[in-house]
């Protein structure tokens, strides 16, 4: 009976607790939300309610002023590619937009060239038995532990050396040599079973074709992951950027709204419309792919 | 040694020469962008850290000069000291905030958990700039939101001058980062929640333990390689805050707010003394190699 009381007691307390921790946790939840919440309506109000000393909760008016200003603020050619004098996609358009392109366009690439390589290289660390494996897996782990950025100044000078400092590839090819990927896809392929390996072995299919007809279509949940993982850590890849772009029309849209606020570092509303432009589409393909996402984080983790 | 080795061993020689062939050229993409562009770049991290290295010229070899000008360096030591301090806040802080939320938001229906994971994942997505860009304005002396709730609340006696004051600008930034760290912890630990023994807890419950006593006993010990994991990505983020400091402070005010890879930064591409941004970068990855190591040796231990 007493027994009983207690337990019942017990119970009571971790309902409390609950509750108590369930409202403590939404709160702070919407403290998480606010800065976003800050940075869109701040993106549409007008001057004066961005200066308001009491703040303005919700604007009262919705402009498109600021963005207007961002988009007058600097112009670039849509590509400007010179070709034996000729100047190809001369037609200027606002900065932002050029970045905001050129953003989508070193995201793409290097989620593309970062699956390919490394569901190729995952693969076959899972898989086949070779001379130095367990060398290049170690390799690989230690790598990934290292500070990134402590590398950056060699890279520039790489860069430098091999004339590719100031283009998208100098950050594209470093995120493709990372190997995050690899080691995702390796935690994927183990999964797959051997026996598929040998049954394609007998039927006389090559290694390629076993591994783009069998394996890949098995690893694509992993791949997918490692997609929309690079995608996200490429968009902001800031300090990267930062370093390895210097012209105005090459910048990425991080690196061209953080120029921006050195230049207007007190017109609020021009600088929430710029990170209201760098932010939202990649919380959007967030908000798509989040599955997928969830998986990388957790795939990624399984104690190397 | 290994099984995969024996494995090797026991097998034809002409099949391994064939596997190793095969596996070198399916390795081969990769081996060309890692080897370049992040061991390449490793090994002339550390080799670079023993020459005056410069823009336009070349470079001098100087041995452990530069080592010798970094332990000297006044701002060197301010910035490692701010950088512990960051660490050492935000690694705990981090990872019991995380615990914590991912305890209460596993019990909720599913749907509620991911909505809320996604939520704590929102700072990391947001990216640091337009983050940080967001936190000045908050922070600001006149129109900040921080400011007018504070005196509001009556809390604050008057505006602080947050960002400009030595006294609180590192703690600022520390507080920015928590938000921007939380997201990947959270996410683990509700995967390793959800990845606990059920039959254990329901042993641990017919015995007559309460839930708290179940989640100490049972639950913590089985999630000590997550936590491990989290520690150790917390600290290496941690670490690495920079882009915070480049876009709020810039180190200031009167070195507040310097940290290692802030000074990194400023020596390299500012003033151009590449050998010497080396050498804090290869202490600094020395350091955190060695902390790292300690952290699994204790995990390993208990």
């Amino acid at each position: 009976m007493d027994n009983n009381k207690t337990t019942d007691m017990n119970a009571i307390k971790d309902k409390i607790y609950y509750i108590v921790s369930f409202i403590a946790v939404v709160i702070v939840a919407i403290l998480f939300t606010f800065p976003l919440y800050w940075i869109i309506t701040g993106a549409f109000k007008t001057g004066k309610e961005i200066n308001a000393t009491s703040p303005i909760w919700i604007p009262t008016e919705w402009v498109w002023d600021n963005f207007q200003r961002l988009m007058a603020k600097r112009t670039a050619p849509i590509l400007g590619w010179e070709i034996g004098g000729m100047t190809i996609g001369a037609a200027t358009i606002p900065g932002a937009i050029r970045w905001l392109l050129n953003t989508v366009v070193m995201c793409v690439s290097s989620m593309l060239l970062t699956c390919i390589t490394s569901a190729m290289a995952g693969y076959v660390l899972a898989k086949k038995r070779f001379w130095g494996r367990v060398t290049l897996f170690t390799l690989v782990v230690c790598a990934m532990a290292l500070p990134k950025q402590v590398i950056l100044i060699p890279l520039l000078r790489e860069m430098n050396a091999l004339h590719l400092a100031d283009t998208a590839w100098a950050v594209i090819f470093p995120i493709v040599g990372w190997p995050f990927g690899v080691f995702l896809l390796k935690q994927f392929s183990e999964g797959v079973p051997t026996e598929m390996m040998e049954a394609c072995r007998i039927d006389g299919a090559n290694e390629w074709r076993t591994f783009t007809d069998v394996i890949f279509p098995m690893i694509k949940p992993g791949v997918g992951a490692c997609a929309i993982f690079t995608f996200i850590s490429a968009w902001n890849d800031y300090f990267m950027q930062l370093i390895m772009l210097t012209s105005s029309e090459k910048l990425s849209i991080a690196v061209g709204i953080a120029t921006m606020q050195g230049e207007s570092s007190t017109d609020y509303g021009l600088l929430m419309s710029g990170a209201a432009l760098a932010s939202v589409p990649i919380i959007i393909v967030f908000l798509i792919f989040q599955k997928y996402f969830t998986k990388g984080i957790t795939m990624g983790a399984v104690k190397g | 040694m290994t099984s995969p080795k024996s494995g090797t061993m026991s097998r034809p020689r002409r099949l391994v020469i064939h596997e190793t062939v095969t596996s070198y050229l399916f390795l081969l993409p990769f081996l060309l962008f890692f080897v370049v562009f992040v061991i390449y770049p490793m090994f002339m991290c550390v080799y670079t850290s023993f020459f005056d290295a410069t823009m336009g010229r070349e470079d001098i070899f100087i041995g452990f000069e530069n080592y010798k000008t970094l332990f000297a360096d006044k701002v060197f030591w301010i910035a490692l000291k701010n950088t512990m301090v960051i660490v050492l806040v935000s690694v705990p802080v981090t990872c019991i905030f995380s615990l914590w939320v991912a305890t209460v938001i596993t019990k909720m229906p599913v749907a509620a958990t991911s909505a809320f994971r996604c939520i704590f994942y929102l700072p990391v997505v947001t990216g640091s700039v337009a983050v940080t860009m967001v936190w000045k304005w908050m922070y600001n002396n006149y129109y900040g939101i921080v400011n007018y709730l504070g005196t509001n609340l009556g809390i604050l006696d008057k505006n602080i001058n947050w960002l400009g004051d030595p006294k609180y600008a590192l703690w600022c930034i520390i507080i920015i980062l928590i938000t921007t760290s939380v997201g990947q912890p959270i996410v683990l630990y509700v995967s390793a929640l959800d990845n606990v023994d059920k039959s254990l807890i329901e042993a641990a419950a017919v015995d007559g333990a309460t839930a708290t006593q179940a989640f100490w006993k049972v639950k913590w010990p089985q999630m000590m390689p997550t936590t491990l994991y989290i520690l150790v990505i917390t600290m290496i983020n941690s670490f690495q805050c920079f882009a915070l400091i480049q876009l709020l402070t810039q180190g200031g005010p009167s070195n507040s707010t310097m940290t290692i890879m802030f000074y990194i930064y400023y020596n390299a591409f500012k003033l151009f003394k590449y050998g010497y941004g080396n050498a804090m970068g290869v202490v600094l990855a020395i350091i955190i190699a060695i902390l790292s190591a300690i952290q699994f040796k204790v995990a390993k231990e208990k």
